[in-house]
């Protein structure tokens, strides 16, 4: 178990939930040792993120690496040109770099195979951080009283009111006729980009039904359980939507089901 | 996927992080010109496994390939990097862009003068260890999730967390004893 000292760090950087972070809140009021612990972590945080330089690639870098890109598209030459040019570009620099490049091609080739590997089973899966990412901002749409930023049943309302807010355009559906009401609709940011979240009500569930466009294709409903909460996700004509909720499963998937035949 | 579908998609998912990769390689490696040659490893890297690549977000993906890039090329020159100074002072000699830090790092006369509250934070984090600077340079510059740096640096969610900490501490200590040092009586 951990303790309140040690847990410090995750309450300044906002990663903890809202119970462990109301639990360090009461604690710190009456902990002069936290509080001035809890101080100076804050005080260095706020001094590398004001103080320290940010280094950008330099240009160069940035169009030597596009050129090799350039360069690969064309199927004829293929990776090869991508190699050389790399191979050429890195020769002048450093021992180092000529002796990967070079002579030690074979040698980086294996290592790079390990490493392929492990990072392919260290990282979780874009999708796993989503699914989560969804969930906690669906908990906390509840938690905070925060549901709706415009509160209306009418899609006349709901979906004029996006306009100007955001890049695209959600297709927004009332389904009051089937027993899924819309309730509103709210901006919100998830997977490092602002989406479109409208809000619909079954019986006593809300329902966050997230939208943002995608390149992706097409994709049928797809369902998932994960901490007593359901998700139904989808792709369609360019958008991805991400249906969040603790209604049973397959009541979600009728609502996806009834949502998609509208669109 | 064909070539250039994966060109593409490799345009689209993983180019655009390049300043997220050439930040984490410069803080790491401490010099514009192996940073560079970091990033540009890396990148090929990153292209030839970009095929077991199935997620959306390229730039923790790529963040992990970075670091891993840099830790073969810091064991291979371990033997030069047992002296901060020396190995600051090696990568300045060699390269003119590095700028006002390296210089002032051979520049006694600049020493002494070195008040500035942003060199010396920086001096501070060069200073400590590769494991924790890293951990820094995610949280506080890159604003990178507990989870993805985690993911990245492969150890618990737990120990991202309390090396955050004693890097922060030890930063802490290190500017209070450089103000000392230049500013108190």
């Amino acid at each position: 178990m951990m303790d309140h000292k040690q847990l410090l760090p995750a309450y300044l950087d906002q990663e903890l939930g809202i119970a462990a972070a109301i639990a360090i809140e009461h604690h710190l009021n009456g902990c002069s040792e936290c509080q001035a612990e809890y101080a100076e972590q804050r005080a260095v945080s706020a001094r590398l993120k004001k103080d320290a330089t940010y280094f950008k690639a330099p240009a160069s870098l940035a169009r030597r690496l596009q050129r090799s890109l350039r360069r690969d598209r064309s199927p004829s030459v293929g990776f090869k040109a991508l190699n050389f040019d790399w191979l050429r570009a890195g020769a002048g620099s450093k021992a180092w770099n000529v002796n990967w490049l070079g002579a030690g091609t074979v040698a980086a080739f294996a290592l790079a195979l390990v490493w392929g590997a492990s990072l392919y089973l260290a990282l979780p899966s874009a999708q796993e951080r989503l699914t989560e990412e969804l969930i906690s901002s669906h908990v906390r749409s509840l938690q905070v009283e925060h549901l709706s930023d415009v509160a209306s049943s009418d899609r006349h309302t709901v979906k004029p009111w996006f306009n100007g807010k955001l890049d695209f355009a959600p297709p927004v559906v009332d389904l009051a006729s089937q027993d899924f009401p819309l309730e509103g609709g709210r901006l919100d940011y998830v997977n490092g980009r602002t989406v479109a979240v409208l809000i619909y009500r079954h019986r006593r569930h809300p329902i966050n039904l997230y939208v943002w466009p995608t390149s992706d294709r097409d994709a049928a409903p797809q369902a998932q359980d994960r901490q007593g909460y359901h998700l139904v996700r989808w792709t369609l004509g360019g958008m991805k939507y991400w249906a969040v909720s603790d209604l049973a499963t397959n009541e979600l998937e009728v609502f996806a089901g009834a949502l998609r035949s509208q669109m | 996927m064909t070539a250039s579908e994966k060109a593409r998609r490799f345009q689209a998912i993983v180019l655009p992080h390049i300043d997220s990769a050439f930040n984490l390689a410069r803080w790491l490696a401490r010099s514009e010109q192996d940073a560079e040659d970091i990033v540009q490893e890396a990148y090929l890297r990153a292209f030839k496994f970009f095929d077991g690549f199935h997620g959306d977000d390229g730039r923790p993906w790529l963040l992990t390939i970075v670091r891993n890039t840099f830790y073969t090329w810091y064991q291979q020159n371990r033997a030069q990097k047992e002296d901060t100074e020396f190995d600051e002072q090696v990568h300045s000699g060699e390269t003119e862009v590095s700028g006002v830090t390296q210089r002032l790092d051979n520049d006694p006369e600049a020493l002494l003068i070195q008040k500035d509250a942003r060199r010396q934070l920086e001096r501070g984090l060069k200073a400590l260890s590769p494991e924790f600077r890293e951990v820094l340079v995610m949280r506080e510059l890159e604003e990178l999730s507990y989870k993805e740096i985690a993911g990245i640096v492969g150890i618990p969610i737990g120990t991202v967390m309390s090396r955050l900490a004693r890097g922060r501490k030890q930063l802490a200590e290190s500017l209070v004893s450089t103000s000392r040092v230049h500013d108190g009586p």
